[in-house]
C-alpha cells in the first residue's frame, strides 16, 4: 500500500517533470542593432513524454522560435531554460546530449547508408575518431527498430523516398538520446498518409521512449488529434494548452484571416467558407 | 558486417600496388637500369656501375618519395576541401592556396628584373622559390582564415577563394607583359610541375610540414564525418564548426601550400582522386575515404611520374600534362560506368 502511493507519487512526479520552459522569451532578429521583435511573452512549460505541435500561420514565426529554442538565434529577452539549466550555460556537446534536431534542410551527403547515418546521431557519445562501442551499436539498433527502418539499413539514402529519409532523420535524433528532440515541418513534402505515419510514429515515440517531442507544423487537423499538447501563435499571442481546450475557448479561429477559411469545431478541422 | 570485410581485401591490394608502382618507378628512368641492379641498390649492394648506384640513391629515390607525397598529400587536401564545402569541384586550388604560390613565384622569377643585378641572380635561386611560394599560399590562406571567421556562409569563402584565383591570373599576365622571354619561360616551367629535383634534404623539410598536416586531417576525421551531414546538424551534434573549419583550412594549406611550393601546381590530382577513390569504394566515411585517398593519391602520382620519363629516352614530359591526360579519362570512365557521382 505504502509502496503503491510512493510509487503514484514517483510516477506523477515524473510526469510533470518540465523539460523545456520559457518565461517572457521575445524573439526577433538583431541586425544593425536595430532589434526586430516577432514574437515577445512567450511563457511556455514542456512537460516529459509529451507530443507538442506549434501551430501558426506562414510568417508568424514558428521557425524562429523553434531557431531560439535550439540555440541557433539569440533570444532577444526573456528565459529558456532546458532541464532547470539556462540555454546559455549549456556547452556544444552538452546541449547535443539534451536536445536533437530533424531540419527541413536537405543532408549535405547522400551517399551515407541509412545505419551511418543513424550512427552520426552517436557522435557527442564516442571517441576522437568516432568509433561505435557495443553500446551504441545496441542503440543504433533499437532506434532503427522503433523507426521500422532496420530492414532498410544498409540502403544509400539517396534510394530512399522523403517518408524514409524522414523516418531516417528521426531515428538519427533518437539515436543522440535526448530528452528532448525538435522537429522543423518534418512533415512538408509528404502524401497524406506519410503525414499522418510520421505523426504517428511521434506520439508513439514519445510515449515509448519517455522524451519531449516538439514539432512545427501546418497539419493542423493532425496535431489536433495527436498532440498532448499545441503551441498556438497567433499575432498577438502564444496559447499552450491541450487541443480539446483549445477549441473550447476557439483559439484556431484567431489563426488565419477570417474571409476564406473557418474552423468547425465539431470535426476539428478547417473548411472553406461557402 | 560484411562490407568491411572487402574493404580490408581493397586496402590490401591497393598496399601491393602501391608496392608494385613504387619499384616500377624507381626501375624506370632514361637511363635503362637492370631489375636486379636496382634492387641491389636499394638494399646497399654493389651494382653493376658506379653511376647507377648514384642514379637510384639521389635521383630516383626520392622521386619517387615525392611522388608518392604529392600524391596523397594533394589528395587528401582535395578530400578535405569537397567535405568542407560539400562541393564536388572544390579542390585545394578552390582556397587560393595553389593562386597564392603561382603569385608567389611570379613576383619573384619576373618581378626580379626590377631590382636588377646581382641581386636578382639571388632572388631566382631555388629556395627562394620555394619560399615565395609558400609565403604566397601562406598570405592567401591568413586572408581566408579572417574571411571565415568573419562570414558564416562556407560557399562564400569558396568563392573568395576562386576571385583570388582570378586576381593571381591577373597579376601574372600583367608581370608578363613586362618581364623578358626567359623570366616567362621559367616561371612556366615552374608551372608544369615537377617532382624530380628534390635533394634528401628538401624532401625532409616537405615530409616534417607534410605529416603534420595528415596528422591534422586524421584527428578532423571525426569533423569530417558529421560535416556530411550539413553544418546545422553538425552544430547540432556538439560539433564546434568555427574549430574545425580552421583546422580543416590549416591542413589543407599545409599540405597543398608546400607541395606546391616544392613541386610546383600539380593540377587535378586533388580533384579527381576523392572522386576516384568514392566511385570505387562507394562510401562518404572519412575513416575509409581518408586512407584510400592516400594510396589511390600515391599510386596515380608514381603511376603518371612513371609514363612522364618516358622510359628508355631522354625526354621528361611535365608531369602537370601526364596528370590530366591520363587521370581525366580515367574519371570521366568511372563516371560514365557508374552513371552517378558518388557524393
Amino acid at each position: 500500500m505504502k509502496f503503491g502511493v510512493f510509487l503514484l507519487e514517483f510516477m506523477t512526479k515524473n510526469e510533470s517533470h518540465i523539460v523545456l520552459k520559457t518565461q517572457d522569451l521575445a524573439i526577433g532578429y538583431t541586425s544593425k542593432k536595430v532589434k526586430t521583435v516577432i514574437a515577445s511573452n512567450i511563457n511556455v512549460e514542456l512537460h516529459k513524454g509529451k507530443l507538442v505541435g506549434l501551430i501558426g500561420a506562414n510568417g508568424i514565426g514558428k521557425s524562429t522560435l523553434l531557431r531560439t529554442l535550439t540555440n541557433v538565434q539569440r533570444k532577444l529577452g526573456g528565459s529558456i531554460t532546458i532541464n532547470n539549466t539556462s540555454l546559455e550555460n549549456y556547452s556544444n556537446i552538452n546541449l547535443a546530449k539534451t536536445l536533437s534536431l530533424v531540419l527541413t534542410e536537405s543532408l549535405g551527403s547522400k551517399n551515407l547508408t541509412v545505419f551511418e547515418l543513424v550512427a552520426l546521431g552517436r557522435q557527442p557519445y564516442t571517441n576522437w575518431i568516432g568509433n561505435l562501442t557495443s553500446d551504441d551499436f545496441q542503440i543504433i539498433k533499437q532506434c532503427l527498430l522503433q523507426t521500422n527502418m532496420d530492414s532498410l539499413k544498409h540502403k544509400k539514402c539517396y534510394e530512399l523516398s522523403d517518408g524514409q529519409l524522414q523516418k531516417v532523420m528521426i531515428a538519427r535524433a533518437l539515436a543522440q538520446d535526448t530528452d528532448l528532440i525538435i522537429l522543423d515541418e518534418p512533415t512538408t513534402h509528404l502524401d497524406m498518409y506519410h503525414k499522418a505515419y510520421i505523426l504517428k510514429l511521434l506520439q508513439k515515440l514519445a510515449k515509448e521512449t519517455n522524451k519531449t517531442i516538439l514539432f512545427s507544423s501546418h497539419e493542423i487537423d493532425l496535431a489536433i488529434q495527436l498532440c498532448d499538447t499545441l503551441i498556438v501563435m497567433t499575432k498577438d499571442t502564444v496559447i499552450t494548452d491541450q487541443p480539446c481546450n483549445l477549441i473550447e475557448k476557439n483559439v484556431f479561429n484567431d489563426l488565419f484571416p477570417k474571409d476564406l477559411i473557418i474552423f468547425d469545431d465539431k470535426t476539428g478541422s478547417f473548411r472553406v467558407k461557402k | 558486417m560484411p562490407h568491411t570485410k572487402t574493404y580490408k581485401r581493397s586496402f590490401i591490394v591497393l598496399i601491393l600496388l602501391l608496392f608494385l608502382c613504387f619499384c616500377v618507378n624507381i626501375s624506370l628512368g632514361s637511363v635503362f637500369i637492370p631489375f636486379q641492379d636496382v634492387f641491389n641498390g636499394l638494399i646497399g649492394n654493389p651494382t653493376g656501375n658506379e653511376s647507377w648506384q648514384h642514379i637510384i640513391h639521389e635521383y630516383r629515390l626520392p622521386k619517387a618519395f615525392t611522388a608518392i607525397i604529392v600524391g596523397s598529400g594533394l589528395g587528401i587536401s582535395g578530400l578535405l576541401m569537397q567535405t568542407l564545402f560539400r562541393n564536388p569541384l572544390a579542390g585545394p586550388f578552390v582556397l587560393g592556396i595553389t593562386s597564392g604560390s603561382s603569385l608567389g613565384v611570379a613576383l619573384v622569377i619576373m618581378g626580379a628584373s626590377i631590382f636588377g643585378g646581382t641581386f636578382a641572380e639571388i632572388l631566382v635561386s631555388k629556395w627562394s622559390i620555394v619560399i615565395a611560394a609558400s609565403l604566397g599560399s601562406f598570405i592567401v590562406l591568413l586572408f581566408v582564415l579572417i574571411i571565415s571567421n568573419k562570414i558564416r556562409d562556407t560557399m562564400a569563402i569558396l568563392i573568395i577563394g576562386l576571385m583570388f584565383g582570378s586576381i593571381t591570373t591577373a597579376t601574372v599576365s600583367v608581370l608578363s607583359y613586362f618581364s623578358s622571354a626567359e623570366e616567362l619561360q621559367q616561371y612556366i616551367f615552374w608551372g608544369f610541375g615537377s617532382i624530380g629535383n628534390l635533394t634528401w634534404h628538401e624532401l625532409f623539410i616537405l615530409f616534417i610540414i607534410y605529416i603534420l598536416g595528415i596528422l591534422m586531417s586524421l584527428v578532423s576525421i571525426k569533423a569530417l564525418n558529421t560535416l556530411l551531414l550539413g553544418e546545422n546538424y553538425a552544430k547540432s551534434l556538439g560539433l564546434d564548426i568555427k574549430t574545425s573549419r580552421l583546422f580543416i583550412i590549416i591542413a589543407t594549406s599545409l599540405l597543398a601550400g608546400t607541395i606546391t611550393a616544392f613541386a610546383g601546381p600539380i593540377v587535378f590530382i586533388g580533384l579527381a582522386i576523392p572522386h576516384m577513390t568514392r566511385q570505387i569504394f562507394n562510401t562518404s566515411n572519412h575513416k575509409i575515404l581518408l586512407p584510400a585517398v592516400f594510396l589511390f593519391g600515391a599510386i596515380v602520382m608514381l603511376i603518371c611520374d612513371s609514363i612522364a620519363q618516358l622510359p628508355s629516352s631522354d625526354l621528361t614530359l611535365p608531369i602537370n600534362a601526364i596528370t590530366s591526360l591520363f587521370g581525366a579519362p580515367v574519371i570521366i570512365w568511372l563516371l560514365v560506368r557508374k552513371r552517378k557521382m558518388m557524393f
